[in-house]
């Protein structure tokens, strides 16, 4: 209460400073000293972005660069090229990036025979290859959960087991990524709409439109989001050279990314890279709308089960049992292959 | 026009018109804002690896302040309510800065989202693609937008008309305060919306969420203004009655009643019925598998929220110094309630049971820091010129020498 010059109208501008006309000269050079400690503070405070390449910085191609439904062909094609140049320029390889259409008539289904997984990750390994996957710090779109014999609760579930040899006894393996949900709650939250459903049932992420608020991380129930926290790393020799613009060309930081069940490859007719890897055949992959596929086959005759089927989300992506066949119960037919399906 | 423009140059003046606390405290400010700029610099170089956020736990400390200024933003509304629709005197010279403390806090919250974003530089995605009304959060961008400009408007033109010597004509601002007030209730429906319609999130997916973020809101916000008061009635010559605190003290006291209540009701539904849904409420308040990073931070906070009711209820609180420990105990409470006690155990353990913690690094909360100390800054720049221009000591008569028409 002592003094009150704050509440005062008046114009004190210093103690013995610039009252009426002009300034003082020590008020000049008061208020120039305050000026120039403010700009340096404020340029100092900015510095770090010195560190930034100017690759990092947004074109203004990229940054009116527009969401990907509203691309016209043309302008798609423009940023094929661009990304192409780019990924030229970071890892001096020549990459193939286009974007193939969903087929027509076709909606992907996976199944996974949790009698016969036996956690080696290979799927895993081959995940992170066959999508570019950052190497440092490590993104993998696929978790295998060694879980407890007589429990399907996953909080008891080991995610980081690495025994000499697997499968160990008493436990059995849950392998689980981005069930490609029919209700998916990450697509109704993300604000920008920049995650979507495609009419083949692939929910698929525009990198280029992802403003990374990591809400759709939040939203999905089955841990299948992964963010960019820092630039991803790739190995150039290693780097897979069959890109698509919706799935596995090189990602920036900062955004989100996912499992498209390889929808660069299964539009093209092939397995995704997971299928492919798996050595004991416990993964099964197909289109649902055609009754002669083989994940058809297993919806409608074996033990299926759907993963928090109370969350409601309606995934694409189901576990089954074999009656038969199972390495928990009896070897599989070697004389009738395929004889348990 | 010109008139108005001349007003905005006399703000911007006179913020920087003061004696050498003012300056200090400013200059203090400053720095702390710049070395969170810093910080956040850093953070847009290496990415949101500087910050302690992992992919199993994906929002933390900026998200949790977030919520947690949402909630503060509130005490406009508590004090918009006691002199607009119950004609309460007391409140009605304090009521503006009430408001302007909503406008300086809405900035924060904006700012928290920012910072908290992996990719700011594409923040006009959201003007060109907007996923309303399915998306909670343009939900959340649209109720905050709209709040901040309501009361920016409420604000600017009683200042603006005390500026002209003009009578405020209520045509051009009741209607607003009434707007202003629902949608003070909405900006915490809407936060709390956020969380509670995520089905893979048992510990957020809960009813009672929304009504106790408004419980709590409604009482840190009045605490938070309280002291407030005390401070600008200390160091400027704003007239503020004790009266206006005491009917303060009653919004705290029963929102603080209420906040505790339904605090029981949710810890007795998690651990009686002792579900598989209880993870995440155990890891917070127990520690689960032997993780507790928050146990004591929880505990911190229900001691602080205990005391500050226990005072509240007394009439001991109604002399200031105890009144001021209560409201102290209650902001600090409720900030690790309603921040990290809300945002974090939601991530852990994992969709996939994994238990991974988290915690804060030091550049995270270096742009925590920072963003406070700018929000301050700005409520200090915002009390500094409405205080002489409410006391009709700085108008437009000054400049022009002619009364304005």
């Amino acid at each position: 209460m002592s003094s009150s010059p704050i509440g005062s109208g008046k114009r004190p501008g210093g103690p013995r400073g610039s009252r009426g006309t002009g300034l003082s000269r020590r008020g000049f050079l008061r208020k120039g000293a305050a000026a120039v400690a403010g700009a340096t503070g404020l340029a100092g405070a900015l510095s770090p972005l010195r560190a930034l390449a100017p690759a990092d910085w947004p074109t203004l191609e990229q940054f009116f660069q527009s969401h990907y439904k509203e691309m016209t062909p043309p302008e798609k094609q423009a940023v094929l090229e661009r990304i192409a140049r780019e990924v030229k320029a970071r890892y001096q390889v020549d990459a193939e990036i286009d974007d193939p259409p969903p087929l027509v008539g076709v909606e992907y289904v996976y199944a996974l025979n949790i009698s016969r997984c036996i956690g080696c990750r290979r799927c895993v390994f081959a995940c992170m290859k066959e999508n570019n996957s950052s190497r440092a710090p490590e993104i993998q779109y696929i978790r295998v959960l060694k879980m407890q014999k007589g429990s399907i609760d996953v909080e008891t579930s080991d995610h980081h087991y690495n025994p000499p040899m697997v499968p160990e006894h008493d436990s059995y393996y849950m392998p689980v990524q981005c069930h490609q949900c029919k209700k998916p709650p990450c697509v109704k939250v993300c604000p920008v709409g920049a995650t979507w459903q495609e009419p083949d049932g692939i929910t698929v992420i525009d990198y280029d439109w992802c403003i990374g608020c990591r809400y759709c991380e939040a939203a999905c129930p089955y841990w299948a989001r992964r963010f960019n926290f820092a630039a991803p790393q790739v190995p150039a020799d290693q780097l897979n050279v069959n890109m698509s613009y919706l799935s596995n060309r090189p990602r920036a930081k900062g955004v989100m990314e996912k499992c498209t069940y390889c929808l660069h490859r299964v539009r093209r007719g092939r397995m995704p890279a997971c299928v492919e890897a798996c050595p004991t055949g416990s993964r099964k992959f197909g289109n649902v709308l055609d009754p002669d596929s083989e994940v058809a086959y297993i919806l409608r005759h074996k033990r299926v089960y759907v993963f928090k089927e109370e969350v409601g989300t309606l995934p694409r992506f189901f576990y089954y049992f074999d009656e038969r066949g199972s390495r928990y119960r009896e070897p599989i037919s070697t004389s009738q292959p395929g004889a348990e399906l | 026009m010109r008139r108005y423009f001349t007003f905005l140059w006399e703000c911007g003046r006179i913020s920087f018109v003061g004696d050498w606390r003012y300056h200090a405290w400013m200059t203090a400010l400053t720095v702390m804002s710049l070395l969170g700029l810093y910080a956040w610099c850093q953070q847009l170089v290496h990415g949101l690896v500087t910050t302690g956020m992992t992919d199993q736990v994906s929002w933390g400390l900026y998200i949790a302040n977030f919520t947690y200024l949402v909630g503060l933003a509130a005490a406009a509304a508590m004090l918009v309510i006691p002199v607009y629709v119950y004609r309460n005197m007391h409140l009605h010279d304090v009521v503006v800065f009430g408001e302007l403390l909503a406008v300086a806090v809405i900035i924060m919250c904006l700012l928290f989202v920012t910072v908290d974003l992996g990719r700011p530089e594409r923040a006009l995605h959201l003007l060109r693609r907007f996923n309303f009304p399915l998306s909670m959060l343009t939900w959340d961008v649209i109720a905050l937008c709209g709040y901040l400009l309501l009361n920016l408007h409420i604000c600017g033109y009683l200042l603006y008309s005390a500026y002209c010597r003009r009578k405020p004509s209520p045509t051009f601002y009741v209607p607003f305060v009434f707007i202003a007030i629902v949608w003070a209730v909405s900006i915490h429906t809407v936060t709390a919306f956020l969380y509670v319609g995520l089905g893979g999130r048992p510990f957020w997916n809960s009813a009672i969420i929304a009504p106790r973020f408004l419980a709590s809101a409604f009482a840190a916000g009045p605490a938070f203004i309280i002291l407030t008061l005390q401070i600008v009635r200390k160091y400027t010559t704003h007239r503020v009655t004790d009266d206006a605190l005491l009917t303060l003290r009653r919004i705290v006291q029963v929102a603080i009643l209420i906040n505790f209540f339904l605090l029981g009701c949710e810890a007795f539904t998690e651990f009686y019925t002792d579900s598989a849904h209880v993870a995440s409420a155990r890891y917070l308040y127990l520690g689960l598998h032997g993780r507790h990073g928050l146990v004591p931070w929880i505990w911190t906070a229900i001691a602080c929220n205990a005391l500050a009711t226990i005072l509240l209820v007394l009439p001991a609180s109604r002399a200031l110094p105890t009144l001021n420990t209560a409201c102290v105990s209650a902001i600090v409470g409720i900030w690790i309630e309603k921040g990290m006690g809300l945002i974090v155990p939601a991530f852990i353990p994992t969709q996939l049971g994994e238990l991974v913690e988290y915690a804060p690094t030091g550049r995270e909360i270096m742009v925590c820091l920072g963003i406070w100390a700018f929000g301050l800054l700005l409520y200090t720049v915002f009390v500094r010129i409405s205080v002489p221009v409410l006391a009709g000591e700085l108008t437009c008569e000054q400049r022009y020498g002619v009364k304005g028409s």
